[in-house]
């Protein structure tokens, strides 16, 4: 095991430095950069703005503004916004608990729905619950999520006022309760996507099971059916499952992007756009590392678990 | 002024520019040109009930000397003052100074050089201590302080020997006469030296994220993301504040921040407002009180006057003939905004009234290019000496209102035999040196010419400001005429309002002549807020809705 983490460790830092190198690259390749924003603005001249440039050190070579940046994020500075002056960490430190919040919860409701449905579409293979399942897998992974988001609004908000139409609460308020009121749409919108790839892969990863010899066995010592399906079908069929919810993790990140932008939510998928919308490098390249961090740190502890609940597996 | 004063006038801008310019008198009458038409209702005696203002953008630059946009200034015309305020109807009167200085009251030299300040004695900051001129001082030096990153330096770059005479009493030198400068001085707010001196960098200091103003509001918490609350301040000098919290929402989609309007989740519309194709709607809408008002800013089409095809008059002007200005406006609009022929805002003081009308003529606009030698190509497409009559447009990708006006325009202008090629950009790409260092053929664009109410231009159209040829201005058609140049000069030197006057209209006489853009509509807001709220005004010489919000108060 400590081999193991060691090799992954060193893939990690690896991988983190091409990001990096990537997401500079790219930001800086894009023309404009971040004194765009202040193109129209009344009374501001280009040697205003070239004086802004220079006191930001964005006219130094780009070679020398990412190791400027590297080094200091290897001593823990993350830099500061160019939009608001703060530092980095502090800026995404202020919209994580909202992002977590809803991420939590759809992925709770996610998890929870599309195994159910995965589980009973392979037991009922070709039932009518199991086209009806696949249809609406497919309809929920084709529509885009900020058009069940409007619809959402529309007629849970507007038409029949029984949801917020969006914020994390009320303005005033902020009971448990009036949280809870208002995760209800963006978590269940956010989770529908997640529902659909759910339980195709539950529903393929059950079949799968179903067809072992050891169920077959199962079966022949006459072991009760629901005893069968829940120890030795689900619980097999469960151990994919453990390395895709690694993996779907950061995705669920990328979905916040929509889903915080029609729920006015102030997440970091908001914080995201609206960085990339001012050219606030500091910001986007903190948030692409830590997504980065997020998603090397989700594959990891999900093989992790793999290998502990799973007997089979040896890291290695 | 005191709280005790009711706004209460009906002084027309007119009146009220010429007892500005007579001097001295609009100290005396500035409580009353603060306020609009007496009320029905009267504002509560303790500060009542809470406003939330819903924004597109969100504030996040709470150091108004920083670089910051119009989100931002609603926070700052909350949180801070400034020496002056402009009004609805475009004067410049006392806020944090007593008077506005003028040749006539001893606070302006003849030559326009030399400045006299007079200060309030009884502003406090938010906590506690008095402010005095060695604030304004202090404000006005770290503006031009080399390592602040400040927002604009024009003007203030002027400014010699700041000498503090008492506490509410202070004087400059001008380096060269600029009267603009005291428009810009009704953005300029100030900051309190006793906390931003003890600052190693003023560009990170505390201060930037918990400021503390002379406002009629105090910073009350900003949850980043969302929303930032601010309080009364009970102490203001001034009229107000009649709420006890002033709470600006951030709401990201423009759907979405009407949708809330509508379900009530916000009291009021701000920035961006409500879009046109909603206004049909929302004008119904029972309980809430929407109005469209003209705004300051102006949609055209930049030429690039360096490209060979617009460096004719002839082409310029039937291009301006082939556009379908009323079937864009109405069409694509619907019909909100009003057509323009100038860069001046309709509601502006110096706006010439007597431009000649645009109208749309295809058979004129052919006329004319047949008469300058534009002879049409076997593709149809017009040449002349080996010049073809075609141009690239730009604007931002994902403006699909914009987007469909370029393909109207598109149109139209084959019909004369003009080829208008489609070439859109993403924003940051759009306005980056593309915009800034005139690489573009054509452009779509909507702009503020004016600084606090202002009518100097110099920036947008001197000959020195084009920054394509190391120009330090926004001269981005790159538009060089000598007597505009000569009248900008003048203009900018010039204090007395009516003088200004005639200069304006002749710049606006001349640029209508030239054409260096094709002026399609002036920009209208539809503001809309809840029934109850009263004391909501427009100042179209702000940038934004917000700049007033001590007034407002649940009826």
């Amino acid at each position: 095991m400590p081999a193991f983490l060691l090799k992954r460790l060193i893939q990690s830092i690896v991988l983190l430095v091409i990001v990096s190198i990537i997401g500079f690259t790219v930001l800086n390749l894009i023309p404009g950069g971040p004194m765009a924003q202040y193109a129209l603005d009344p009374g501001m001249t280009e040697a205003d703005k070239a004086r802004l440039a220079e006191q930001l050190g964005l006219n130094r070579p780009l070679l020398v503004q990412y190791f400027d940046w590297a080094w200091r994020l290897l001593q823990g500075d993350w830099g500061t916004s160019f939009r608001d002056g703060n530092p980095v960490l502090a800026v995404i430190g202020r919209h994580i608990f909202a992002t977590f919040l809803l991420m939590g919860s759809s992925t709770v409701i996610a998890i929870a729905i599309g195994t159910w449905i995965g589980i009973r579409g392979a037991t009922h293979r070709y039932s009518l619950f199991d086209y009806a399942a696949t249809v609406g897998a497919m309809v929920a992974l084709s529509i885009p999520t900020f058009w069940f988001g409007l619809i959402g609004i529309y007629v849970f908000s507007l038409k029949l006022g029984w949801l917020p139409a969006g914020n994390m609460y009320t303005i005033g308020d902020a009971s448990v309760l009036d949280y809870l009121h208002h995760l209800i749409m963006p978590s269940v919108v956010l989770a529908l996507v997640h529902i659909a790839i759910w339980s195709r892969y539950m529903r393929t990863a059950t079949l799968d099971a179903i067809s072992q010899e050891f169920v077959k066995t199962a079966r022949a010592k006459g072991v009760s059916e629901r005893r069968v399906l829940m120890k030795h079908v689900v619980g097999n069929a469960l151990l994919p499952m453990i390395t895709l919810a690694g993996v779907q993790l950061p995705s669920i990140l990328t979905g916040a992007l929509v889903t915080e932008t029609v729920f006015t939510w102030p997440g970091m998928g908001r914080l995201f756009l609206d960085s990339l919308g001012y050219s606030d490098y500091p910001v986007v390249m903190g948030l692409l590392m830590f997504s980065a961090i997020l998603t090397i740190a989700g594959n990891l502890i999900a093989d992790i678990v793999v290998a502990v609940v799973d007997p089979r597996i040896r890291l290695a | 002024m005191t709280k005790q004063d009711k706004p209460n006038s009906s002084y027309t801008r007119r009146a009220a520019l010429r007892m500005m310019a007579a001097g001295g008198a609009a100290g005396l009458i500035a409580p009353n040109l603060l306020g609009g038409p007496a009320f029905a209702q009267t504002p509560p005696e303790t500060p009542t009930g809470r406003i939330v203002v819903g924004l597109s953008q969100e504030p996040t630059v709470f150091n108004p000397l920083m670089p910051h946009i119009e989100v931002d200034d609603g926070v700052n015309f909350s949180v801070f003052d400034a020496l002056f305020r402009v009004n609805v109807d475009g004067v410049i009167v006392p806020n944090l100074a007593t008077e506005v200085p003028s040749v006539e009251n001893g606070g302006l030299s003849e030559d326009g050089l030399n400045w006299r300040i007079r200060l309030r004695d009884d502003v406090t900051w938010h906590d506690g201590t008095p402010f005095t001129a060695e604030d304004v001082k202090f404000t006005l030096e770290l503006i031009v302080n080399p390592d602040f990153r400040a927002w604009r330096t024009t003007g203030h770059d002027l400014v010699r020997d700041i000498t503090v005479v008492s506490p509410t009493e202070l004087t400059w030198r001008m380096e060269e006469a600029f009267a603009p400068y005291m428009s810009f001085l009704t953005e300029t707010f100030m900051v309190p030296k006793h906390i931003l001196e003890a600052e190693a960098d003023p560009n990170e200091a505390a201060f930037n994220q918990a400021p503390i103003g002379t406002g009629a509001f105090k910073w009350g918490q900003r949850l980043a993301g969302d929303r930032l609350e601010l309080v009364a301040n009970p102490d203001y000098f001034g009229e107000g504040p009649y709420i006890e919290q002033l709470v600006f929402k951030y709401i990201p989609d423009m759907t979405v921040l009407y949708a809330q309007f509508k379900s009530g989740d916000i009291d009021l519309v701000g920035q961006a407002y409500i879009t046109p194709d909603n206004y049909a709607e929302a004008k119904n809408l029972p309980d809430r009180v929407v109005t469209p008002e003209p705004k300051g800013s102006v949609e055209s089409i930049y030429l690039n006057q360096e490209l060979p095809v617009f460096k004719e008059q002839a082409v310029r002007e039937a291009l301006y003939l082939a556009m379908d200005r009323p079937a864009i406006i109405d069409a694509l609009y619907y019909g909100v905004p009003s057509p323009a022929e100038t860069f001046m805002p309709p509601q502006s003081y110096y706006y010439n009234p007597d431009l000649p009308k645009q109208e749309f003529n295809l058979d004129r606009a052919r006329q004319i290019l047949d008469e300058a030698g534009w002879v049409p190509g076997a593709d149809g497409i017009r040449e002349k000496d080996g010049v073809r009559l075609s141009f690239k447009n730009s604007t931002t990708v994902g403006n699909h209102l914009r987007e469909q006006t370029q393909q109207f325009l598109q149109q139209t202008f084959a019909e004369i035999g003009a080829e208008m090629t489609i070439e859109n950009l993403p924003p940051a790409v759009m306005w980056g040196d593309f915009w800034g260092q005139s690489q573009f053929d054509s452009v779509m664009v909507g702009i503020t010419y004016l600084v606090g109410g202002d009518p100097d231009v110099t920036y947008r159209f001197h000959t020195d400001a084009i920054a394509a040829k190391g120009g330090s201005g926004s001269n981005n058609a790159q538009y060089s005429n000598p007597e505009v140049d000569a009248l900008l000069v003048e203009g900018s030197r010039t204090f007395d309002p009516e003088k200004r006057r005639e200069i304006y209209f002749r710049i606006q006489e001349i640029i209508r002549h030239d054409l260096p853009f094709l002026p399609l509509f002036a920009y209208t807001n539809v503001y809309g807020h809840k029934a109850g709220i009263e004391g909501f005004e427009v100042n179209t010489n702000t940038r934004t809705e917000s700049w007033h919000a001590a007034a407002w108060y649940w009826a």
